[in-house]
C-alpha cells in the first residue's frame, strides 16, 4: 500500500487537477493516516468543488476523526450536486442509526437500495434497520464508532445558533460575523454583519450597493423560467466563494469565505445564518 | 469551424446532460442572445437579459468583496436551477436544469463549453 500511496502522491504531483486525489485519499484513509488524508482532500475539493464523491470521501474522513457533524454537512452537499448518490445516502443513514432516528436511516438506505439494487451491503443494512439494529459495516464508519452511541447528535442545532441573540446584532455568535456575513434589505441597505477583503479591509458598502436588487431579480428569472421561488445563488470566484440566499421575502443574505472552505459547508453556513437573520427579522420587523 | 458551428457544438455538450432543460450563449454585455438550445416554452431573450443582468452585479459584488470575477454561479430555485459560467470574451455559457440534475457534471460541461467558445 505504501507505493501505491507514493505512486498516487507522485501522479497527483504531476497533474493536481486530477482526479486521482480520490483515491490517495482513500488509500491514506484505509492506511489511518487520517490527517494527511483530510488534507489531500480539502486541497482535492478546492480544485473540484462540485464532485460528489470528492465531498462523500471528504465526508468519511471526517467520519474516521469522529467529527460527525462535518460528516452529515458533507454528504448532505454530496445528495444536492448527485441526489441518487448511493455512497452520501449510506453515510447519511449510518449517521442517522448513530443518533438513533432509524425512520431517517430506513429511509435514507431504501433510497440508496432504489439507485443500486445489486449492492448487497445496502440490503443488509436495510434489513437490520427494519430490525432496529445498528449496522455494523456502513461505509465510513469506523467499526467501534458504529457500534458505539454518539454522544453527539448531527441533528442538534450548533450551540452559537441556539444562543439567545444579542437585541443590536444579527449575527451574535455565528462564524465570520464581522468579516463574511451581510444582511441586505431589498435597497441594498445594509442590516447586520460586515464584510472584509483579504487585506482587512471593510468592503461592506461597495458590496452592499452592487447587491441591491438582486434578489427581485433572481425572482423574476426563475419565475419567467417556471422554477418556482429562487432559494440561493452559489458562486465560485478566484479567490474565495459566495453563497446568497433569502431569509425573508425581500431582504438578501450574503456569506464569502475563501476557496478552502467548499460550496455544501457555504451552504450550510448561508442556512444556519438565515435562521439567525430570520429570528432577528421578526424580532425586529 | 465556424463561429456559429462552434457555438452550437458548445451548446451541444451541455444539453446532452440529463435533466438539462436548455442552454444558451449570453453577450454578458448587453443580455442578447447569441446561440440557444431551449426546449419550447422558454423564453429566451428575456431570460438571457436577466441572467446577464445578475451576472454583471455578481461580478462586481465578488470583485469588491476580493473573491475575484465569477467562474461559476448557480442560481438555485425549488422547481429548478440556472447555471452559468462567464467566458474571458464576454460570453456567458447558460444551462437551465432541472432540481435533480447532477451540478458537478454540468458545471464540468459549462467549463468544456466555455473554453469551445474561447
Amino acid at each position: 500500500m505504501a507505493d501505491e500511496i507514493k505512486k498516487l502522491s507522485s501522479q497527483l504531483a504531476q497533474d493536481p487537477d486530477s482526479l486521482v486525489f480520490l483515491r490517495l485519499a482513500e488509500q491514506l484513509r484505509h492506511k489511518g493516516q487520517l490527517d494527511a488524508a483530510h488534507r489531500v482532500a480539502v486541497t482535492g475539493l478546492e480544485r473540484h468543488p462540485h464532485l460528489a464523491d470528492a465531498h462523500d470521501l471528504f465526508a468519511r474522513i471526517l467520519a474516521d476523526k469522529h467529527d460527525y457533524e462535518r460528516a452529515f454537512d458533507e454528504w448532505d452537499m454530496a445528495l444536492r450536486i448527485a441526489p441518487t448518490h448511493v455512497g452520501a445516502l449510506k453515510g447519511l443513514a449510518f449517521l442517522y442509526f448513530k443518533v438513533g432516528d432509524v425512520e431517517q436511516a430506513a429511509a435514507h438506505l431504501e433510497a440508496a437500495q432504489r439507485a443500486a439494487p445489486d449492492d448487497q451491503g445496502v440490503a443488509q443494512a436495510l434489513a437490520l434497520a427494519r430490525g432496529g439494529q445498528v449496522p455494523q459495516d456502513t461505509p465510513g464508519a469506523p467499526p467501534a464508532a458504529a457500534a458505539a452511541p454518539s454522544p453527539a447528535s448531527v441533528e442538534e442545532p450548533l450551540p452559537a445558533a441556539a444562543q439567545p441573540l444579542e437585541e443590536a446584532r444579527v449575527f451574535a455568535g455565528l462564524e465570520g460575523a464581522e468579516e463574511g456575513l451581510l444582511l441586505l434589505d431589498a435597497s441594498g441597505r445594509v442590516l447586520g454583519g460586515a464584510l472584509k477583503n483579504a487585506q482587512g479591509q471593510d468592503v461592506t458598502d461597495a458590496v452592499a450597493a452592487y447587491l441591491a436588487g438582486v434578489s427581485q431579480e433572481a425572482a423574476r428569472t426563475t419565475k419567467l423560467l417556471g422554477l418556482g421561488k429562487w432559494t440561493g445563488v452559489a458562486a465560485e470566484g478566484r479567490s474565495g466563494h459566495v453563497h446568497l440566499t433569502a431569509p425573508t421575502g425581500d431582504a438578501l443574505l450574503l456569506v464569502v469565505r475563501d476557496r478552502a472552505v467548499p460550496m455544501g459547508r457555504l451552504a450550510i453556513i448561508a442556512q444556519r445564518a438565515a435562521g439567525a437573520a430570520r429570528r432577528w427579522l421578526e424580532a425586529h420587523g | 469551424m465556424t463561429a456559429t458551428a462552434g457555438y452550437g457544438q458548445a451548446l451541444d455538450l451541455i444539453t446532452r446532460v440529463g435533466g438539462v432543460r436548455g442552454a444558451m450563449l449570453v453577450s454578458a454585455e448587453d443580455g442578447i442572445v447569441v446561440a440557444e438550445q431551449l426546449m419550447e416554452g422558454i423564453k429566451g431573450s428575456a431570460v438571457a437579459a436577466l441572467a446577464a443582468s445578475l451576472a454583471t452585479r455578481l461580478r462586481r459584488a465578488m470583485e469588491a468583496a476580493g473573491v475575484g470575477a465569477s467562474l461559476f454561479w448557480h442560481l438555485q430555485a425549488e422547481g429548478g436551477a440556472l447555471l452559468v459560467v462567464p467566458t474571458p470574451n464576454g460570453i456567458l455559457v447558460v444551462a437551465v436544469a432541472e432540481p435533480d440534475v447532477n451540478v458537478g457534471l454540468v458545471r464540468l460541461e459549462l467549463l468544456r463549453a466555455a473554453e469551445v467558445v474561447g
